[in-house]
């Protein structure tokens, strides 16, 4: 299925990446009047932004007719891992301790998700890329910047789960 | 992406526990796919539906900002279980939570666009 997508925003000429769209969506609010990175011809950039459109309403449609909100079945071993630090087993997709509303409105709940979120949207531009951009269209590739990038992927993610995850919770 | 639950911080946190199959099997499909795809699309010089030969961007050549600007990303990924593609699914969804999380990603592309000249490339 994502490969189909990749291979359909081929055919039309486009390339398949999601987070150039935060790039495509700086540069439509006319943030490249002062800033020279956003000044692009961002309508270029029409398809992935409709595949940005069409991803929300993916999700509500897979909220109200598909699924019947089951918790995420994940492996016996990370449900202990994550009671260490003090996340219950799953309920739904997401886990309350972080995405609830009580969550959001304490610093710390605050805080997961804003620098969570700046580092993932500072990150994938300087990369040239993100998880659909660099470990699919880039490795489908086979191009080797692409696999840095995934190892770095990787060193981030590991570097969070197993030496910073145990300090912040 | 909802159905398979890769949108799920739960599944982001089980994959670099190296904890299930999972998540590798969902990117893996994709990029196996995606080789034998793009493969054909060279070897029979497709084209797309305007008869433009179907062109492939090779990345700049450079070690430090994909490993650099990579890690920064993970670490973002690891802690709000997220990617920018799933971030909207999930506000789809209804975990509105999510949209600060997206709201914040706009917010260090930005910052990365300001200060891009001042850093290693």
């Amino acid at each position: 299925m994502i490969a189909a997508i990749m291979f359909f925003l081929l055919y039309f000429g486009q390339s398949f990446g999601f987070s150039s769209n935060l790039r495509t969506i700086c540069a439509a609010a006319g943030l490249g009047k002062k800033t020279k990175f956003f000044d692009f011809k961002w309508k270029t950039q029409i398809w992935n932004l409709v595949f940005l459109t069409g991803a929300i309403i993916g999700g509500f449609i897979a909220k109200q007719y598909l699924s019947v909100d089951v918790p995420v079945e994940i492996s016996a071993a990370t449900i202990s891992d994550l009671a260490k630090i003090g996340i219950a087993a799953p309920t739904s997709l997401q886990p309350q301790e972080l995405f609830s509303l009580e969550a959001i409105f304490t610093l710390k709940g605050f805080l997961v998700l804003s620098l969570g979120g700046l580092m993932v949207g500072f990150g994938s531009r300087y990369a040239g890329g993100c998880t659909s951009g660099h470990a699919i269209s880039g490795l489908s590739d086979l191009q080797l910047p692409s696999l840095i990038a995934v190892i770095g992927f990787f060193i981030g993610g590991l570097v969070m789960t197993f030496l910073i995850f145990p300090l912040i919770f | 992406m909802a159905k398979s639950e890769a949108i799920s911080w739960f599944r982001i946190q089980e994959m670099f526990r190296f904890q299930a199959f999972h998540m590798y099997g969902i990117i893996g499909t994709a990029v196996v796919l995606g080789v034998i795809g793009v493969a054909l699309i060279k070897k029979f010089q497709i084209r797309d539906f305007s008869g433009n030969p179907i062109s492939f961007y090779p990345k700049d050549k450079s070690v430090i900002r994909y490993l650099l600007g990579g890690s920064i990303f993970g670490l973002g990924w690891a802690l709000s279980g997220a990617c920018p593609g799933p971030m909207v699914v999930n506000i789809g969804y209804g975990f509105l939570s999510m949209a600060i999380v997206f709201l914040f990603a706009i917010v260090g592309t930005f910052l990365y666009g300001v200060i891009k000249d001042k850093l290693p490339h």
